[in-house]
């Protein structure tokens, strides 16, 4: 019993293992073609990375828009109840702006993207793959990763970032909202003491998790895709699983980068 | 280039999926302008092997020279000049599914000859011309039948006028007439463009019409290698069984459809068969 868990624990680490190693080198050989292949008559894809950053970011945006005005509502009002109790909330504002810029608006708009973007990015890089338009490409002599690979991670990571920008603001905005339609408060006062308190370190921190998760949801989507096998089933599993790796991925990272801001601030 | 060395040369091939030896000690060589045709029974690595000479999946031992050069172990930018010498169409057709028809054989046109889109463009329709799209040109993959698909992929195999070509199945799917129209093709391409080709196909008709060779493919070798007038007169059981079982049916099915065409009078009123697998 114990060694068929542990056996099971085992075979599910190296599983893991195997995906980190595919992970990293994908990710080396697109670095490689980004940086040396404009130089081997491989350029940069521009035309189809800008298609795909609208895919990723302007087809998103009423998404993210929707889910950051929420939660800058719902952190509202759950500071504002915590903050009246010990007689503080007039650091409501800077709390709200805070938990959005630094943390919220990252993470959930990952999480969005990795549902919208990433799953579609593996469903058509795996139907492409099961159907041999991969092999296609290969024989045509052009090469998957430049061709494939790097624009999607390019596209991502341009336009997540300004997803998050704008995720902050709107998410800024619902704190906003809640503070002058329920809470009654200055909406001038409000906009000051936000401004006031927020440092560039803040708006680094968002801006460095949103590039990490960027890569993350590009790279994890796109080696799903790239190695599914068999058919329309695998090519739905592969979906699945590269919204599931790719969430609990951004997560981790989102603590690492945290406790890297953390340690040196 | 010179006319006496192989266009394709394959030593040893040995490919194993498990237990399972799907290529086993094969050697094979084409000639420039030679068309090798692949026959053997369902399963029997004919794919595997065609994988093997495209470069796409690595043997487990032997080698692959493709105009002297070995596919396997050659750098990036020589495989990819080959590659651009080398067309092949696949045995599912393998379109890309998110572009139209004129944009699947624009593709190799635009990444690897720097023309302009309008002669682009006219290039594109002569290819598609060739195989009876022309009318098809800005549809989607998903919008044609299994042949109309099959014909494209055709057409993108040819869009670089490749000096070898490479086609797995190339009339499986198709009904009669479009079968033998593109049999006719092969033979244009063969006799103007001198083009080397290697065809994977079930359909004996029009195996004995193109080859000048035949090969037929048994547990992991070629049982037997030679021109059709010698693979007919065979005595080998297997070769004999491959050969007689087949034709009689498809004989059958021809003259059906030879007697349809005599009393219809009209070719063009056949229903395309399309049981693309
Ligand atoms: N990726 C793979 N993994 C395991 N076995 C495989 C794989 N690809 C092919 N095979 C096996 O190799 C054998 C030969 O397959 P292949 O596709 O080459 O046959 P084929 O001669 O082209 O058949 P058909 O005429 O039906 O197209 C089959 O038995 C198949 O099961
Ligand atoms: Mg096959």
């Amino acid at each position: 019993m114990i060694k068929i868990f542990i056996g099971g624990v085992g075979h599910k680490v190296l599983g893991l293992l195997a995906e980190a190693g595919g992970l990293w080198q994908l990710a080396r050989a697109s670095l490689k073609r980004l940086l040396v292949g404009p130089f081997h008559s491989d350029p940069v894809r521009i035309r189809s990375t800008i298609f795909l950053m609208v895919k990723a970011g302007y087809d998103s945006l009423p998404l993210a828009a929707l889910i950051a005005l929420l939660t800058g509502m719902i952190m509202a009002l759950q500071s504002a109840q915590q903050l009246t109790e010990v007689g503080a909330i007039g650091l409501m504002p800077n709390l709200v702006a805070a938990s959005i810029i630094r943390e919220l608006a990252p993470l959930l708009t990952a999480i969005i993207v990795a549902g919208r973007y990433g799953s579609a990015v593996a469903a058509e890089l795996g139907t492409m793959k099961v159907s041999q338009e991969i092999d296609a490409l290969t024989v045509m002599g052009l090469d998957t990763i430049s061709f494939l690979v790097v624009p999607r991670i390019l596209a991502l990571i341009i336009s997540l970032p300004c997803l998050v920008l704008f995720a902050d603001f709107v998410g800024i905005s619902g704190g906003l909202i809640i503070a002058v339609g329920v809470l009654n408060l200055g909406a001038n006062g409000y906009m000051q003491s936000t401004f006031d308190t927020l440092g560039m370190e803040d708006l680094a921190m968002g801006l460095v998790k949103a590039f990490v998760f960027a890569v993350i949801i590009a790279l994890v989507s796109c080696q799903q895709g790239l190695k599914t096998r068999g058919g329309a089933e695998q090519v739905g599993q592969a979906t699945t699983i590269s919204v599931v790796h790719s969430i609990v991925l951004i997560i981790a990272a989102d603590l690492f980068v945290t406790a890297i801001f953390y340690l040196k601030g | 280039m010179a006319e006496s060395r192989p266009q394709i040369e394959a030593r040893g091939l040995v490919k194993t999926y498990g237990e399972h030896r799907i290529l086993d000690g094969l050697n094979l060589s084409v000639n420039r302008g030679e068309t090798l045709v692949i026959l053997g029974a369902s399963g029997s690595g004919k794919s595997t092997l065609l994988r093997s000479l495209i470069g796409l999946g690595r043997p487990d031992d032997g080698s692959v020279l493709v105009q002297g050069i070995d596919i396997f172990s050659t750098d990036r930018l020589s495989l990819k000049a080959l590659r651009c010498r080398m067309g092949v169409a696949f045995q599912g057709g393998a379109l890309f599914g998110s572009m139209t028809l004129a944009e699947n054989i624009d593709l190799p046109l635009s990444e690897f000859t720097g023309l302009p889109a309008s002669t682009r463009r006219i290039i594109t329709q002569i290819k598609l011309g060739m195989v009876g799209l022309e009318d098809a040109m800005d549809l989607l993959p998903s919008q044609i039948s299994g042949g109309m698909r099959k014909r494209a992929a055709l057409a993108r195999a040819l869009a670089l006028d490749p000096e070898i070509l490479f086609f797995d199945e190339p009339s499986a799917g198709l009904d009669p007439v479009t079968a033998a129209g593109l049999d006719l093709l092969i033979l244009q391409l063969k006799k103007v463009f001198h083009v080397t080709l290697v065809v994977v196909t079930h359909e004996l008709t029009s195996a004995f019409s193109i080859a000048d060779r035949l090969a037929l493919m048994h547990e992991g070798r070629f049982l037997i290698i030679g021109s059709p007038a010698d693979v007919q007169k065979s005595k080998d059981p297997i070769v004999r069984r491959f050969l007689d079982r087949l034709p009689e049916d498809k004989r059958k099915t021809s003259d059906f459809y030879q007697r349809f065409i005599e009393e219809e009078g009209d070719a063009q009123s056949i229903p395309e068969v399309d049981n693309e697998s």
